[in-house]
C-alpha cells in the first residue's frame, strides 16, 4: 500500500464503489394497528395530521418510510417512544405484519423481489440466514431456562447447521467474543446480569453471520459501565465483521457513538435524515433542533 | 494549472426554532477556486463563518445555497453540496479529511487505536494500521507511554495531536484543517508544519484556517480574507444604490 500519493483508490476500488448496490431497501413501508375504516385507508405524510385516525381509532405507527441501507453501513434510528421506530424493526424482521410496503435483500434470492410479500415459511427462513435481531427486553430474544450455548445451537440449528462438534465450537467462540467465560456457557442466562444476558442476545444474533444485524434499543435499561460494554461490543463487532446494522434508539448518545447515517422518526414518519454528524451540529426540523439540544 | 475545488455563490442560513424563531447566515454568495495541490488559508475575526465554511465543505453542515463542486477521483467531477450521502461518505474514507477545532473524544478508545481507526476503512489490517498510527503518534511528539491512555484523559493539546496524527495517517486529495494549530507548543508547531508540507509534496490540496498568521504566512499559497471580502461587498452594495 502506497503512502506516498494522495490518490488512496485504485480501479478496482472505484470499480466496487460503483457498483455498491444497498444491502436492504426499503419503500413505502406502513404499518396500521386497529382495523382501520373508510377514513384511514391510507396513511398522510403530513405531519400536521396525527398519526390516529378520528372516526375509528386506528393508528399508523409507520408511514410510508422509504430507506437504503448498504453493506456494512451502521444506520441510526433515533425518535421519542410512540415515533413508530420499534415497530419499523419488528416489521422488517417479520414480528409485525406490515399493512403495506416492499422489503428487498440483495443477498437473498433475486434481490428484487418483496420479502413482505413471501409465505411464513419463506419469511422464517431469511430471518433465521439473513438476519439477527437483538431486542430491548433479553426475554424476547433468549430462552431464558436452556444454557447459553444451548440458545446459540438454536439459532444455528434454524440456519441449518447441524455438525454438534462444530456448533459447540462456534457457541464457544461467540460466548468468547462477548466476554461470557466459557466455564459457564452451560449456564442459563436466566442466571446471568442483564448487561450478561445482553451480550449473550447478541451473540445469539451473531450465531448465522448474519449480514444483517437489527438493534433494538440494546442498551436501554442498562447500567452506564455495563451500556459502555455493550456499545464496545457492538462497535468492534461491526469493525470486526463489517455486518450492516439498524440501531434503534432514543438515546442520541447512542446514535452518534454507533451510526454513520441518522433517521429522525416522529409520528410514524421520517422528519430528517442525513449523515450523523450532520444531523447532530446541523439539525433543520424543529423536532431534531429539540432533540439535539435535549443531549446532556 | 487544474483546479481541485470551486465553490460557486455559497451561502449557508440556520433557522432555529427552539423558544424563538431565529434566523442566523454565517456567510452569503460566497465564490472561491482552489487549485490541485495548492494550500488556501481562510483569514478573518472570529465569529465571521470560517469553521462554517468548512464544515458546509465537509458536509457537516448542509449549504443552503450554492454549489461546491470537487475534482473527485472515485466520481469525477462532483457537486458536494448535493452530493449523496453515501458518496459523502466515500470521499471522506478515500478522499477528504478534516481536522475539526476541538478533538471529540471517543470514549474508551486508546490514543493508538484513535488513529489506526481511520485506516481501517481503507483495507488496512488492524496490525499494520497500528504500525503506521505509531509512527504518527511519535511524529507528533506524544509519549509513548500514553499510547494505550484514553484521549480524554488528555490535556487540550495532546488531544490536538491526537487528531492531527489521525488526519494525517492518509494522504487525501482534499484535507480540510480548522485551526490545527491553536493549542500546540512552538515545537510541534514546527512538526505539524513540516507534515503538513510533506503532504502538499505528495500531492494533498489543503483549505485552512489559522489563528496565527505567522503560520499561515509558512504555508498558504493563497488566502480568502473575509473581511476584505465582506468589506468590498458592502462597497458593491453602496455603488448599487
Amino acid at each position: 500500500m502506497s503512502m506516498n500519493s494522495a490518490d488512496l483508490i485504485n480501479n478496482a476500488e472505484k470499480e466496487w464503489v460503483w457498483n455498491e448496490t444497498p444491502l436492504l431497501k426499503v419503500r413505502g413501508l406502513s404499518k396500521q394497528f386497529g382495523a382501520g375504516c373508510i377514513h384511514c385507508k391510507q396513511p398522510t405524510s403530513d405531519e400536521q395530521e396525527g398519526s390516529r385516525c378520528q372516526y375509528c381509532g386506528s393508528i399508523w405507527a409507520c408511514r410510508n418510510l422509504s430507506f437504503d441501507l448498504y453493506p456494512g453501513e451502521i444506520l441510526g434510528v433515533v425518535g421519542e417512544s410512540g415515533s413508530g421506530k420499534s415497530t419499523l424493526v419488528k416489521c422488517l424482521y417479520f414480528d409485525e405484519e406490515t399493512t403495506v410496503g416492499e422489503m428487498s435483500i440483495s443477498s437473498y434470492e433475486d434481490k428484487t423481489s418483496n420479502l413482505f410479500e413471501k409465505s411464513a415459511q419463506q419469511k422464517r427462513y431469511i430471518r433465521n440466514h439473513v438476519m439477527g435481531m437483538v431486542y430491548q427486553n433479553p426475554l424476547l430474544g433468549l430462552r431464558m431456562p436452556i444454557s447459553s450455548s444451548g440458545n446459540i445451537a438454536e439459532k444455528l440449528f434454524a440456519a441449518d447447521h447441524y455438525h454438534v462438534g462444530s456448533i459447540r465450537q462456534r457457541a464457544a467462540d461467540l460466548l468468547q467474543k462477548v466476554e461470557i467465560p466459557l466455564a459457564r456457557m452451560d449456564e442459563p442466562p436466566k442466571n446471568f446480569s442483564g448487561g450478561m444476558q445482553q451480550r449473550v442476545q447478541i451473540s445469539k444474533a451473531l450465531a448465522n453471520n448474519p449480514p444483517l444485524l437489527l438493534l433494538d434499543e440494546v442498551t436501554t435499561g442498562l447500567d452506564l459501565s455495563v451500556q459502555a460494554k455493550v456499545l464496545d461490543l457492538i462497535r468492534n463487532i461491526q469493525r470486526e465483521l463489517r455486518v450492516a446494522m439498524i440501531v434503534v434508539s432514543h438515546d442520541l448518545g447512542v446514535i452518534r457513538m454507533l451510526a454513520d447515517r441518522t433517521m429522525v422518526l416522529r409520528q410514524g414518519l421520517i422528519v430528517e435524515q442525513g449523515l450523523t454528524d450532520q444531523i447532530l451540529e446541523d439539525p433543520r426540523h424543529p423536532y431534531t433542533q429539540l432533540l439535539v439540544h435535549s443531549l446532556l | 494549472m487544474s483546479l481541485i475545488l470551486k465553490a460557486i455563490g455559497l451561502g449557508k442560513w440556520f433557522e432555529l426554532s427552539l423558544s424563538h424563531q431565529m434566523k442566523v447566515s454565517p456567510f452569503q454568495n460566497l465564490s472561491f477556486e482552489v487549485a490541485k495541490g495548492e494550500f488556501m488559508g481562510i483569514a478573518g475575526p472570529s465569529g465571521i463563518g470560517k469553521s462554517s465554511i468548512l464544515k458546509c465543505l465537509y458536509r457537516t453542515y448542509l449549504p443552503s445555497s450554492g454549489e461546491i463542486w470537487f475534482d473527485s477521483s472515485l466520481y469525477g467531477t462532483i457537486d458536494l453540496a448535493k452530493a449523496t450521502e453515501r458518496q459523502i461518505t466515500h470521499l471522506r474514507i478515500r478522499e477528504i479529511g478534516y481536522v475539526s477545532q476541538f478533538f471529540k473524544a471517543i470514549p474508551r478508545i486508546s490514543a493508538l487505536d484513535v488513529v489506526a481507526d481511520r485506516l481501517l476503512p481503507l483495507g488496512y489490517s488492524l496490525n499494520q494500521a497500528r504500525d503506521r498510527a505509531m509512527q504518527l503518534l511519535e511524529r507528533l511528539n506524544i509519549p509513548e507511554q500514553l499510547w494505550q491512555a484514553y484521549p480524554a484523559t488528555f490535556s487540550g493539546g495532546e488531544q490536538q495531536r491526537v487528531n492531527l496524527a489521525r488526519a494525517f495517517a492518509v494522504r487525501p486529495r482534499l484535507l480540510i484543517l480548522d485551526e490545527p494549530t491553536a493549542s500546540l507548543d512552538n515545537d510541534t508547531k514546527l512538526n505539524v508544519l513540516a507534515l503538513m508540507k510533506e503532504m502538499k509534496q505528495d500531492g494533498t490540496t489543503m483549505i485552512g484556517v489559522f489563528h496565527d498568521w505567522d503560520v499561515m504566512g509558512k504555508v498558504a499559497d493563497q488566502i480568502l480574507d473575509l473581511r476584505k471580502l465582506q468589506a468590498s461587498k458592502e462597497q458593491e452594495q453602496m455603488a448599487g444604490m
